[in-house]
């Protein structure tokens, strides 16, 4: 049993989606979808554990040995990754059937949970697989479920939104099919290992370059990165609150796997770092985008819009981490991508909860919940002050690392633009809290009342996370330091 | 010869290329859909076209046969074809909910009643 657990963990939401239809009544399926989740969770824990001890697991599809056959491979990256991921999608479950009751009309509520549970199997199946195709196959489950997710949403604009996301995700998807052909013709192999031992020898063609190049434009298209984001914003802002959540929390995060996956894993870090200017490029395209989205951000009318081009902005923190290129960048990048989850997921949810009780999250009615919804507007106001990276929460761990490796390396000037690009979450939390906490009340609103339990409770779960992952940081450090060691070929 | 020699990957560039166009260009939502086909098939072609072994035929064992294509990539081909299906059919899904909520198919008209509503 123990010894499948690297496949069951993929296996076992894959097979309780459709068991979902036997069910009928939403209820049930939340709570089965619930525990299915659950024990997702308890699987990545033991996966951590048994990582952490015994070193990369290695699980040979129906016992053929790879490069023929199909392996799952978790290393110490994508165990973390599994956890993060397993991790929120149960919280976010748990508000879940609350939350979709107000969102998603009845008949509907059951695809909701089927779409949910196979959105999250393509995402665990990403970061499980050490073969290429897979990856491909995987990242079009997880999105073709997320397109279907978004277009659940009340606004017609969520059509409109899903579309668009739609057509970009399948072009970066098949962005990435045709960098993985162009891999497959010249190596011969699909699997990552052997992609990994076959590729230096062939390094130089021009294939493979096209090969990376198609690849990299691929993720970076699945990641939001700064041009290449656009069917972001209105995809989080007008879905149901519940898969902005999911989505906000990990399915960018998947997409920052990838691009370490591919750069450090399958092709080395010297071809990645010198066949594209590649470090150059995601330095600048990083900042630019932690500007350029902050700044946009401030000006939204809506807040889960500005939260959104925040999501933007803190992808930008992540690759600049990670094209700083040291271990102790990539560790801050995975330690943000950790942080970043926990943040995202504990705002976003806590706006799904504003969301049930006035039924609209313009930044217009958000007038007097200061005193209104004190819980959730608290949680708003935690969740924010860790976007800004105050001390005590998770948000300045990940920045205080992301600047000293910036420092390390002697990127003075980038250190000093991303505490600038902090001052600009200043902003536009301050606009939230303005509006929350100094302004009266609209008229007519009177009745509003704090958000019931079975939403508060995982709100302050997470913020609870935010806080404590603040100041214990044990674990969060020692995981992202011992995933990126192990990528570097560092000895632990 | 080169060029004649390699006509499949030419073909493959001139699709992947039109279908592209066709997404960028074309404001109608099916119009885009069709040419996100047209892009998807063209890497469909590149991927059978490179397991393509020169001399070797249809991967059947046979007597007297010891040369074969690569039968691999069709395989992979077929499960990227069933992806592709259902990009379509979940695009063309979401193309009837647009026309009902917004009553045109055009994004320039969705956009302008979009930009209305803000």
């Amino acid at each position: 049993m123990l010894a499948h657990l690297p496949v069951l963990q993929v296996l076992l939401p894959l097979m309780a989606a459709p068991l979902c239809l036997f069910l009928r009544r939403p209820y049930l399926v939340w709570i089965f979808t619930l525990i299915v989740s659950g024990l997702a969770f308890l699987i990545s824990i033991s996966l951590l554990q048994q990582v952490m001890v015994s070193g990369t697991l290695v699980y040979e599809m129906g016992g053929w040995s790879g490069p023929w056959g199909i392996e799952y491979r978790i290393d110490k990256l994508s165990a973390f990754l599994l956890l993060i991921i397993t991790a929120m999608s149960t919280v976010i479950l748990l508000a879940a059937q609350t939350s979709i009751q107000k969102e998603i009309p009845e008949n509907r509520q059951i695809y909701f949970y089927i779409l949910y549970l196979f959105s999250f199997t393509g995402m665990l199946g990403i970061v499980s697989t050490g073969d290429v195709f897979n990856v491909f196959v995987f990242l079009e489950i997880s999105s073709l479920s997320a397109y279907a997710l978004i277009a659940l949403g009340k606004d017609r604009r969520a059509l409109w939104a899903a579309y668009q996301y739609l057509i970009m995700g399948t072009i970066g998807a098949t962005f990435i099919l045709i960098g993985i052909g162009l891999m497959y013709q010249m190596t011969g192999t699909l699997n990552m290992d052997d992609l990994a031992r076959r590729l230096p020898e062939v390094a130089q063609t021009r294939t493979v370059f096209a090969a990376f190049a198609f690849f990299i434009v691929g993720v970076c298209l699945k990641l939001a990165l700064f041009p290449l984001h656009l069917w972001l914003p209105n995809a989080y802002a007008y879905a149901p609150s519940i898969v902005t959540a999911f989505l906000a929390a990990t399915a960018t995060k998947v997409a920052v796997y990838l691009l370490i996956r591919f750069t450090f894993s399958v092709f080395d870090l010297s071809f990645s770092f010198t066949a594209l200017p590649l470090q150059t490029l995601f330095v600048i395209l990083g900042l630019i985008g932690i500007f350029v989205a902050s700044t946009a951000a401030i000006y939204q009318k809506n807040v889960k819009h500005l939260f959104a081009y925040s999501s933007i902005a803190q992808v930008g923190y992540m690759i600049v981490g990670y094209s700083i290129g040291t271990t102790m960048g990539l560790m801050a990048t995975l330690l943000h991508l950790f942080n970043h989850a926990l943040m995202k997921s504990a705002l976003f949810l806590a706006l799904g909860a504003v969301m049930y009780r006035i039924g609209s999250v313009q930044l217009s009615s958000f007038h007097g919940l200061g005193r209104q919804m004190p819980f959730t507007m608290a949680a708003i106001v935690a969740g924010g002050l860790s976007l800004i990276g105050v001390p005590l929460t998770v948000g300045f761990v990940s920045k205080w690392y992301l600047v000293l490796a910036a420092i390390e390396n002697g990127w003075w000037p980038v250190a000093v633009l991303i505490l600038l690009g902090s001052l600009l979450a200043i902003i536009y939390v301050w606009r939230i809290v303005e509006v929350a906490y100094f302004k009266e009340p609209v008229a007519g609103t009177d009745g509003v009342r704090e958000a019931p339990m079975a939403l508060l409770m995982p709100v302050w779960l997470l913020v609870g996370a935010n806080i404590y992952f603040g100041v214990d940081t044990r674990f969060s450090v020692d995981m992202a330091q011992a995933a990126a060691r192990s990528l570097f070929g560092v000895s632990p | 010869m080169m060029i004649l020699g390699l006509y499949n990957y030419w073909i493959v560039v001139a699709l992947m290329m039109i279908g592209l166009y066709i997404v960028i260009a074309q404001g109608n939502l099916v119009k885009k859909i069709v040419g996100l086909n047209i892009f998807q098939t063209s890497v469909f072609i590149f991927y059978i076209s490179l397991s393509k072994v020169d001399g070797g035929t249809a991967p059947i064992l046979a007597e007297g046969i010891s040369l074969y294509s690569n039968p691999l990539p069709h395989v992979l081909i077929l499960t990227a074809i069933v992806v592709s299906l259902a990009t379509t059919a979940l695009g063309l899904a979401l193309v009837v909910r647009i026309k009902e909520a917004y009553g045109s198919i055009e994004e320039e008209k969705i956009q302008m009643k979009d930009d209305q509503e803000c």
